[in-house]
C-alpha cells in the first residue's frame, strides 16, 4: 500500500491512486515523436477520429434499425431517414464515414510504403495495420448488408458464392456461412451481430495493439533517419526545442493532428451534405429482391481493385489470384530485401515500383466497377491484374540490387 | 511548408482521379445518356428512338459480317471445333438475313407513328368548344369516376385535374388511340383497339369532338392541383407509395384494432382488396409496378424525368404507358416523389452551410493554435 | 509566447465545445418520440349506443381507458362527463396504488382491484381505508357531439384541470 498524504489538488489525489502524472508523461507530454514529419503523419489520428464518428453515428442508427428481412429497408429509409430527428444526418455521416475511412486507410497505407515505415523493427506496426485493414473490410462488408437493398442482397450472394471454392464446389460451406440456401433472415441477423458487436470489439483491440507496436520502434520520419531518442528528448526537456529532433505527442504533435482533422472535416461534411452518392449507391435504394438481379452489381469502391483481380482469369485461377491479392501486402516487410529506410524518392527502382503500384491499383479500381463485357476495358483489366502480380514478384529483385544509402 | 503543399497536391490529385474514375466515368460507361424532348408530344420522341434502332441495326449488319469473317478464319485453324463453328456461322448468317426485315419493320412503324402524330397535330389546330365537349365527357365519366371498377387490369384514373397536368396534344392522341399515344402499341399486336380504353374511339372519334372534349378538360378540369393529387391521378392507379401512405386504391384508411382480440379486421379487409387489385394489375402488366416511395433516390431526377416523358426511352419494350404529363404535371409529380423519397433534403441543405462554416472556423483556430506551438521549433 | 498558445488553445477548445453542444442537441432530438408515435396518441370513441352500467375498455397511448355510462340513479359528480342527457365516467384504468387494472362490478357499482383490494366508486374516487391514495386519473379528452376524443384537451377537461379534479 502506497503512503498516502493529504493531496493538495484533484490531480495530486488521482496521481496518488492511479499515477496519472506518470500516465500523462508516458502517453502524452513525454511520448516523443520526430519533428521531421508532414501532414501525412496525422492520418492515424484522422482514422481514429473517423472510427469514433462511425461508432457514435452507428449507436444512434442502432436505436431504430430493425434487422428483419421485411423491416430492415424501411427502418432505414423511412423511419431513420424521414421520421427520426436528425436520423438522416446519422445515416449520411455513417455512410460517408465508412467510405472516407477507406480513403484515409489507403493514404495511410501508401504513406507507410513510401517512407519505408514497415522495415527494421517496424514490421509489427505494418502487420497490425494490415490486420486492421482486413478487419475494417469485414466490418464494411457486414455493414453494407444491413439496409437490405438490392446491392446488399446481391453483393452478399456473390461474395458468399466465392467460398464455394470454384471447382471445389463447396456449396455446403456457402450454405453454412449464409445459414440458409440464399441470403435471408439468418444471414442478415448474423451479419448484424458481426457488424454491431463482434467486429467493433476486435477492431478496438487491434487498434490498441497497433498503438502498442509503435512505441518501441518509434514513429518514422520523412528521411527514415534512425536517431538517438534519449538524447533528443533530453535536449527538448532542457528547453533546446529548436535543436531537438523530437516533439512531445501532446500538445505539439496533437496540434498538427487537430489542424489536419479540421481540413478533413470540411471535406467530410461537404460530402455528407452535398455529394454522397459515391457512398450511398442508388442501386441500394431498391429493396432487396431475390428474383431480380440489378443490371450492374459492383462492390463499394474500396473493394474494386481486388474484385477486378478475380475477373480476367478462369474460375479457379481467379479465386487463387484473389486470395493471394488479399494477403500479399502482408509480405511487404519480407519481400523488400533492401536495408534502406528512406523515402521512395531516394530508393531508385523502388520509387518507380511505388508509383507503378499506385497507378496499377487505381486502374484496377476503375475497371472493377465497369461491366465485364467491353473488350477494351476487359483487356486493360487483365493487363493490370497481371501487372499487379508482376510487381510483387520483382520486388525482391529490385530491392536486392538497391544501393545502400550511407547514413 | 512548400514541400507539404506539394505533397498535399499529389494526394489531392490522386483522390480526385479516384473519384472521377469510380463515379462520373464509370456511370457514363454504364448508363447511356438519354435526352428528353422538353415534354413535346409531337411524335419526336418516337421517331428519335426508331432512328436509333434503325442505325443500330445497320451497325449490327457490319458487326455480324465481320464476325462471319472471323469465324470462317477460325475454321481454317488446325484445332478448330468444326461443329460449333459451323453452328455459329449458320446463326450469324440467319441473323444477317433477318436484319433487313427488321429495318423494314422499324421504318414501317416509324411511318405509322409519324402519320398518327401528324393527325394529332391537325386536331390540335382546331378550336375546341368546351360546352359541346361537356356532353361527350359524360361518356368518359362512366369509367373515370370515383369508386370506379377495375377494367381488365387497371382501374381508370380520376380526370379531376386532367386539363391541368396533361399535355393537350397527348390528350388528343389518347382519345384517338390510347395504346399508340402511350407507346404500348407493341403490346397489342392484334390491334390497339383491344387496349382496355380502346373502345373510346367508338365513343369519340370525329376530330372536332375530340377537340371539344379536350377543350372542356382544359377549361373545367384544370383547377389547382397539389403534388399528392397529381401523383394519385397520373401514377397512383398502378404505383403504390407506402411512405406517402398511398395504395393503388388511394389513401390508406385509419382503422382501429378490436380491443378484445387485438386484430384490426377493417385493415385486413382493406389489405385484401389492395392485394386483389395488385394481382389484377400484375397480371395485366406482366409484373407489379414498383412502389415509388424512394424511387427518386434510386434513379435520380434526370432518369425519372426522361423516363416519365417516355418510358420506352429508358426501358425499351416496357409495359408502362406514357402518362402525357406537361411541365406543370411533371413538376408536381416530381415534387411528390421528392416528398416521399427525400424529405430531409430541405433540412440537409439548410444545415449544410452552417456545419461546414463551423469547421472552417475550427480549422482556422486550429491552425493558429498549431502554429503558436510549432513556431519555436524550427 | 506561452500565453498566446494557451489563449489559442482555449479559443479552440471553447469553439469545439460549442460544436459539441450542437451535436448533443441533435442527439437529444434523435431520442424524441417519433411523429407517428405522437400522431397515434389520439383515440376516438363513439359513445352513442353505450350501455348503462356496462364498462367499456379502450386503448389510448398503450394504456387501458375505462368508459362507463353511469347508472341513472348514481349521484352526480364534478368528475362526470356530460354527453347529452347521459353522464359518463372516463378514466385511465390503472389503480393509483401500484398500477394493476381494476375490474368493474356492475352489481356493487364499484371498481375493485384484485392486487391489494383497492376500490373506486363510479366516479373513480378511491374508497377510504384502502391502499389507493388518489382517485383514478382522468386523461385529456374532448367531447365532439357523441364522440369522445382522447388525447386532446377540450374545454370540459380544462375546467376539471382548473378545479384540480382530474386525478
Amino acid at each position: 500500500m502506497a503512503r498516502i498524504e493529504n493531496a493538495k489538488s484533484i490531480g495530486e489525489w488521482l496521481d496518488q491512486r492511479i499515477a496519472i502524472e506518470t500516465l500523462k508523461k508516458v502517453m502524452q507530454t513525454e511520448y516523443w515523436i520526430p519533428k521531421n514529419i508532414n501532414f501525412l503523419w496525422a492520418m492515424g489520428m484522422v482514422l481514429a477520429a473517423t472510427f469514433g464518428i462511425l461508432l457514435v453515428s452507428g449507436i444512434f442508427l442502432l436505436m431504430y434499425y430493425q434487422p428483419g428481412v421485411d423491416t430492415a429497408f424501411d427502418s432505414v429509409n423511412y423511419t431513420i431517414m424521414t421520421e427520426v430527428g436528425y436520423g438522416w444526418l446519422w445515416r449520411h455521416v455513417h455512410g460517408v464515414g465508412a467510405s472516407l475511412v477507406f480513403l484515409i486507410i489507403y493514404i495511410h497505407l501508401f504513406t507507410g510504403i513510401y517512407y519505408g515505415s514497415y522495415k527494421k523493427g517496424r514490421e509489427l506496426i505494418w502487420l497490425s495495420g494490415m490486420l486492421l485493414f482486413v478487419l475494417f473490410s469485414a466490418e464494411a462488408f457486414s455493414g453494407y448488408m444491413l439496409p437490405w437493398g438490392q446491392m446488399s442482397y446481391w453483393a452478399g450472394m456473390v461474395i458468399t458464392n466465392l467460398f464455394s471454392g470454384g471447382s471445389l464446389e463447396a456449396y455446403g460451406l456457402v450454405e453454412w456461412i449464409r445459414g440458409d440456401y440464399v441470403p435471408g433472415q439468418a444471414f442478415l441477423t448474423r451479419f448484424f451481430m458481426l457488424h454491431v458487436f463482434l467486429m467493433p470489439l476486435v477492431i478496438i483491440g487491434a487498434i490498441v495493439f497497433h498503438f502498442g507496436t509503435l512505441r518501441i520502434p518509434h514513429v518514422n520520419n520523412q528521411d527514415g533517419e534512425d536517431f538517438d531518442y534519449a538524447e533528443a528528448a533530453e535536449l527538448y526537456k532542457a528547453g533546446k526545442v529548436k535543436e531537438s529532433k523530437v516533439i512531445p505527442f501532446s500538445p505539439v504533435f496533437l496540434s498538427k493532428d487537430v489542424f489536419v482533422m479540421g481540413v478533413y472535416f470540411i471535406l467530410f461534411f461537404f460530402l455528407v451534405f452535398y455529394k454522397f452518392e459515391f457512398a450511398m449507391d442508388p442501386v441500394n435504394f431498391d429493396p432487396a429482391n431475390g428474383l431480380s438481379t440489378p443490371a450492374h452489381i459492383y462492390p463499394e469502391w474500396y473493394f474494386l481493385w481486388s474484385y477486378e483481380i478475380l475477373r480476367p482469369f478462369s474460375k479457379d485461377v481467379g479465386l487463387i489470384a484473389f486470395a493471394i491479392a488479399q494477403v500479399i501486402f502482408l509480405t511487404l516487410p519480407f519481400l523488400d530485401r533492401s536495408p534502406n529506410v528512406a523515402p521512395a524518392s531516394r530508393r531508385g527502382l523502388f520509387n518507380i515500383w511505388f508509383w507503378l503500384l499506385l497507378i496499377d491499383v487505381l486502374v484496377l479500381t476503375f475497371m472493377g466497377k465497369l461491366p465485364p463485357t467491353d473488350p477494351t476495358f476487359a483487356m486493360i483489366g487483365m493487363v493490370s491484374a497481371y501487372a499487379f502480380f508482376a510487381l510483387w514478384i520483382i520486388l525482391p529483385f529490385i530491392t536486392m540490387i538497391e544501393k545502400k544509402i550511407e547514413e | 511548408m512548400n514541400k507539404e503543399l506539394k505533397i498535399f497536391g499529389v494526394v489531392a490529385f490522386f483522390t480526385l482521379l479516384l473519384y472521377w474514375g469510380v463515379e462520373p466515368f464509370a456511370h457514363s460507361q454504364m448508363h447511356k445518356h438519354v435526352e428528353g424532348h422538353d415534354l413535346k408530344y409531337t411524335g419526336i420522341s418516337e421517331s428519335t428512338i426508331l432512328d436509333h434502332e434503325i442505325s443500330d441495326l445497320k451497325t449490327e449488319t457490319e458487326t455480324v459480317k465481320e464476325k462471319i469473317v472471323t469465324l470462317k478464319d477460325e475454321l481454317t485453324q488446325p484445332d478448330a471445333n468444326k461443329t460449333a463453328l459451323d453452328t455459329a456461322i449458320e446463326t450469324a448468317n440467319n441473323r444477317l438475313a433477318a436484319i433487313p426485315n427488321d429495318i423494314k419493320k422499324a421504318e414501317e412503324l416509324k411511318a405509322v407513328k409519324a402519320k398518327f402524330w401528324g393527325e394529332v397535330l391537325e386536331v390540335a389546330k382546331l378550336n375546341g368548344d368546351a360546352t359541346a365537349g361537356e356532353a361527350s365527357f359524360a361518356m368518359c365519366g362512366g369509367c373515370h369516376m370515383d369508386g370506379a371498377a377495375n377494367m381488365g387490369g387497371v382501374t381508370p384514373p380520376s380526370l379531376e385535374h386532367a386539363g391541368k397536368i396533361y399535355d393537350k396534344n397527348y390528350l388528343i392522341a389518347l382519345i384517338k388511340d390510347p395504346a399508340m399515344a402511350s407507346n404500348v402499341d407493341h403490346k397489342y399486336p392484334n390491334g390497339t383497339i383491344t387496349h382496355p380504353m380502346g373502345s373510346v374511339s367508338s365513343m369519340v372519334s370525329a376530330p372536332q369532338d375530340i377537340a371539344n372534349v379536350v377543350a372542356y378538360l382544359q377549361e373545367k378540369k384544370a383547377g389547382h392541383v397539389t403534388p399528392r393529387e397529381a401523383y394519385k391521378e397520373a401514377c397512383g392507379r398502378c404505383h403504390a407509395n407506402r411512405y406517402g401512405k398511398l395504395t393503388q386504391l388511394g389513401e390508406l384508411p385509419k382503422t382501429k384494432s378490436n380491443i378484445k382480440t387485438g386484430k384490426d379486421i377493417d385493415r385486413m379487409k382493406y389489405d385484401q382488396k389492395v392485394a386483389e387489385e395488385e394481382a389484377a394489375i400484375a397480371a395485366y402488366m406482366g409484373k407489379l409496378p414498383p412502389d415509388l416511395s424512394i424511387m427518386i433516390r434510386a434513379r435520380g431526377e434526370h432518369f425519372m424525368h426522361t423516363f416519365i416523358e417516355n418510358p420506352q426511352s429508358q426501358l425499351k419494350g416496357t409495359a408502362m404507358p406514357r402518362t402525357g404529363l406537361n411541365h406543370e404535371g411533371m413538376e408536381k409529380v416530381i415534387e411528390f416523389l421528392e416528398e416521399t423519397g427525400d424529405p430531409s433534403k430541405p433540412a440537409r441543405e439548410m444545415a449544410g452551410p452552417w456545419v461546414i462554416l463551423f469547421f472552417v472556423i475550427f480549422t482556422i483556430l486550429a491552425y493558429l493554435w498549431k502554429s503558436s506551438l510549432w513556431r519555436d521549433l524550427h | 509566447m506561452s500565453s498566446r498558445r494557451d489563449f489559442m488553445g482555449m479559443a479552440l477548445g471553447g469553439f469545439t465545445a460549442l460544436g459539441g453542444i450542437g451535436a448533443l442537441m441533435a442527439m437529444k432530438k434523435t431520442w424524441d418520440p417519433l411523429p407517428s408515435v405522437k400522431a397515434a396518441g389520439f383515440t376516438t370513441v363513439d359513445l352513442a349506443g353505450a350501455e348503462e352500467n356496462v364498462l367499456v375498455v379502450e386503448k389510448w397511448r398503450g394504456k387501458p381507458i375505462f368508459v362507463l355510462k353511469k347508472p341513472k340513479d348514481s349521484k352526480p359528480n364534478d368528475r362526470d362527463i356530460l354527453v347529452g342527457e347521459d353522464r359518463f365516467h372516463v378514466s385511465i384504468g390503472l389503480c393509483t396504488h401500484l398500477g394493476c387494472i381494476p375490474a368493474y362490478d356492475g352489481g356493487k357499482e364499484k371498481f375493485m382491484c384484485a392486487c391489494h383490494g383497492g376500490e373506486f366508486d363510479t366516479a373513480g374516487i378511491n374508497l377510504p381505508g384502502l391502499p389507493p391514495p388518489t382517485p383514478l386519473e382522468i386523461p385529456p379528452f374532448k367531447i365532439d357531439g357523441t364522440k369522445l376524443v382522447l388525447g386532446e384537451a377540450g374545454p370540459e377537461y380544462k375546467k376539471m384541470l382548473d378545479a384540480h379534479i382530474v386525478a
